[in-house]
């Protein structure tokens, strides 16, 4: 079992506040992320999950259970740090064991089950060396063998992948993920990276300034974002956003359309533009447009595109996928 | 033409380093050489250097007339016992201000430090009516006392810039794994942190070792160390230099002997932090 519930937590360091009342249910082996720009308070949530910051006021629930003044040994979780924070002075075994050792378990059943974790991860042949005499990839699996192996509550990342390159970091993505499917264990996942959030979990959070503008699968928001920034936020590249006159013929405030939804043509209907630069990235060309009124626009199409810098185009949006906001910012549905 | 300046400029710096080491050394080297004279020629003009009478008479009549093995104990009790102390209170205060800081932390140290500006003449005579009424004077607790509050304020200082260095997502991690503040502490804290406890120890043990300033003031014969020893040899019948030398060389030489073997500890405790 791993069902985390946080109930109005907020959290200040002196006088400022870093969450502004958080409410939200992790499902029992669901992969949860949690995204959000610098500063907006996700790893904080994370350490308030974790122990490592104490609740300025709410609770948190691990199985219906109060945890909020427990300290962090005491939760049943397992955290794998951006930095690992593996200990230095210990050989793989030593790192993969520690947590079990602090459990009180016999020599032979630690041995058994960190034998186990490090086959898991292929990390056998390394299990009497020092983490200075490891590779970065290699290091993560350690950090990822200490959590797997006292089989926790749930799993806290905190941006465990952002110290890899990006070929080992998809590849442990990858593995995270299967991971997880595996052993059926709750995750939850702070990252900045939404393309991380998107391909790993079954629920994202975003979070603004210290609250959650919006929770929900990886598609909900994709497809409907409950405001502006949300709609910003997901999808690579950024959705446009166009307000003013070409707004006001949908009765909206603001309307978004992301890049992938613009049809780009050289002569038709839509917002005339002309080209600034453009990406050939051979399975997608990406154009950045002066569209005038409309502003500076991002135009996705599949393909090659045969169009370069000083082209004059017209964007047209398509009618299915066009967002519409109020003033405030704020979704407008049907 | 660089390479040749470069090298002049290495030679010179060598030398000058060389040069340093032996002014610097040269009153041991002194010392050493006057405690195998006689009394005679040890005050003599011109001074020998190395063309004279080798004898180790001065090193049998310091034994003979003195306990050595007596004030050595005590120094051997009082250092490591202060350096002991030191290190038991140094650690969770170094740990707290490190790891759970607070806005007057830098303040506390800084205080901390300022009481090694204090010299310590200035509060002997409070200090010594204090340990008179305590029944402290000559005892070696008095002494344990007194060199380990000399010694805390740098024990602090130096187990605090250690502490800085280690990462506290690890720290963390280990409190994620089920440590709690002991274990944390002992298992990885202290592992973690050793090259620095054994710098900071040795530097605590040598300071305590070489006090004389309290050590003289405070005890003059069941818990006198080393430093009474010595100045034993200055009376009023005159200076017996030689035998002064002697006495001093078996006083510096176990410390001497450690500080040598763990030479290498010891420079990067003092240099700590001071490049990156």
């Amino acid at each position: 079992m791993g069902r985390i519930t946080l109930q109005d937590v907020h959290k200040s360091f002196g006088p400022v506040d870093i969450i502004k009342g958080a409410a939200l249910d992790v499902a029992d082996g669901s992969f949860v992320a949690f995204v959000g720009p610098s500063g907006c308070g996700k790893t904080t949530l994370l350490r308030l999950i974790a122990g490592l910051e104490d609740v300025t006021s709410g609770r948190i629930l691990i199985d219906g259970v109060d945890v909020t003044g427990v300290p962090p040994a005491r939760r049943g979780l397992s955290m794998v740090f951006q930095s690992y924070a593996l200990y230095p002075h210990m050989s793989v075994r030593g790192n993969i064991g520690f947590a079990l050792k602090m459990a009180g378990l016999p020599k032979a059943e630690i041995s058994r089950k960190v034998e186990a974790a490090a086959g898991t991860l292929n990390l056998t042949p390394f299990l009497d060396r020092k983490p200075r005499e490891l590779s970065g990839g290699q290091r993560q699996r350690v950090a990822i063998g200490r959590a797997i192996v006292r089989h926790p509550k749930a799993f806290l990342f905190d941006e465990p992948l952002s110290n890899l390159d990006a070929a080992l970091r998809v590849q442990m993505r990858l593995e995270i993920s299967r991971l997880q499917r595996q052993l059926g264990t709750t995750a939850v996942y702070v990252t900045h990276d939404q393309v991380e959030a998107m391909t790993m979990a079954d629920t994202i959070v975003v979070l603004n300034a210290g609250k959650i503008e919006q929770c929900g699968s990886p598609l909900a928001l994709y497809t409907t974002p409950c405001n502006v920034f949300v709609a910003g936020f997901i999808g690579s590249p950024r959705m446009n956003f166009i307000s003013g006159e070409a707004a006001g013929k949908y009765g909206a405030a603001t309307i978004g359309v992301r890049p992938e939804h613009l049809r780009v043509a050289r002569n038709g209907d839509g917002w005339p533009g002309v080209i600034m630069a453009a990406e050939h990235l051979g399975s997608d060309t990406l154009l950045y447009v002066n569209a005038g009124a409309a502003g500076t626009l991002t135009a996705r199409s599949v393909g090659e595109l045969q169009l370069g810098a000083g082209d004059r185009v017209s964007l047209a949006p398509e009618s299915a996928h066009i967002h519409r906001f109020d003033e405030f910012g704020r979704a407008l549905r049907v | 033409m660089a390479r040749t300046a470069k090298t002049r400029h290495k030679v010179l710096m060598t030398a000058a380093a060389w040069l340093s080491g032996l002014l610097i050394f040269f009153p041991i080297l002194w010392m050493l050489l006057t405690s195998f004279k006689t009394e005679l020629r040890a005050v003599s003009t011109p001074p020998s250097f190395l063309l004279f009478h080798w004898t180790l008479e001065n090193y049998a009549s310091v034994l003979q007339r003195s306990a050595y093995l007596h004030y050595a104990l005590n120094s051997v009790i009082t250092a490591g016992g202060s350096t002991l102390i030191a290190l038991l209170l140094g650690v969770p205060a170094a740990w707290s201000m490190a790891f759970s800081a607070t806005a007057r932390t830098r303040s506390i140290l800084l205080w901390m430090l300022s009481t090694k500006m204090m010299p310590p003449v200035a509060v002997l005579v409070p200090i010594y009516l204090i340990y008179r009424d305590l029944g402290l004077l000559d005892s070696k607790a008095g002494l344990v006392l007194i060199l380990c509050l000399g010694n805390l304020p740098l024990a602090i200082w130096m187990l605090f810039s250690y502490f800085k260095e280690i990462p506290k997502d690890i720290l963390e991690a280990a409190r994620v794994d089920g440590a709690g503040v002991g274990r944390e502490l002992i298992h990885v804290l202290l592992p973690m942190a050793l090259p620095g406890l054994a710098s900071t120890s040795l530097l605590s043990l040598i300071l305590a070792w070489n006090e004389s300033f309290w050590t003289l003031n405070l005890s003059t014969s069941s818990a006198a160390p080393l430093t009474t020893f010595i100045a034993s040899y200055s009376s009023p019948e005159g200076l017996f230099w030689a035998k002064l030398s002697a006495a001093s060389t078996l006083a510096i030489a176990p410390i001497l002997v450690l500080g040598w073997l763990s030479q290498r500890q010891l420079v990067r405790g003092l240099t700590f932090g001071a490049v990156k």
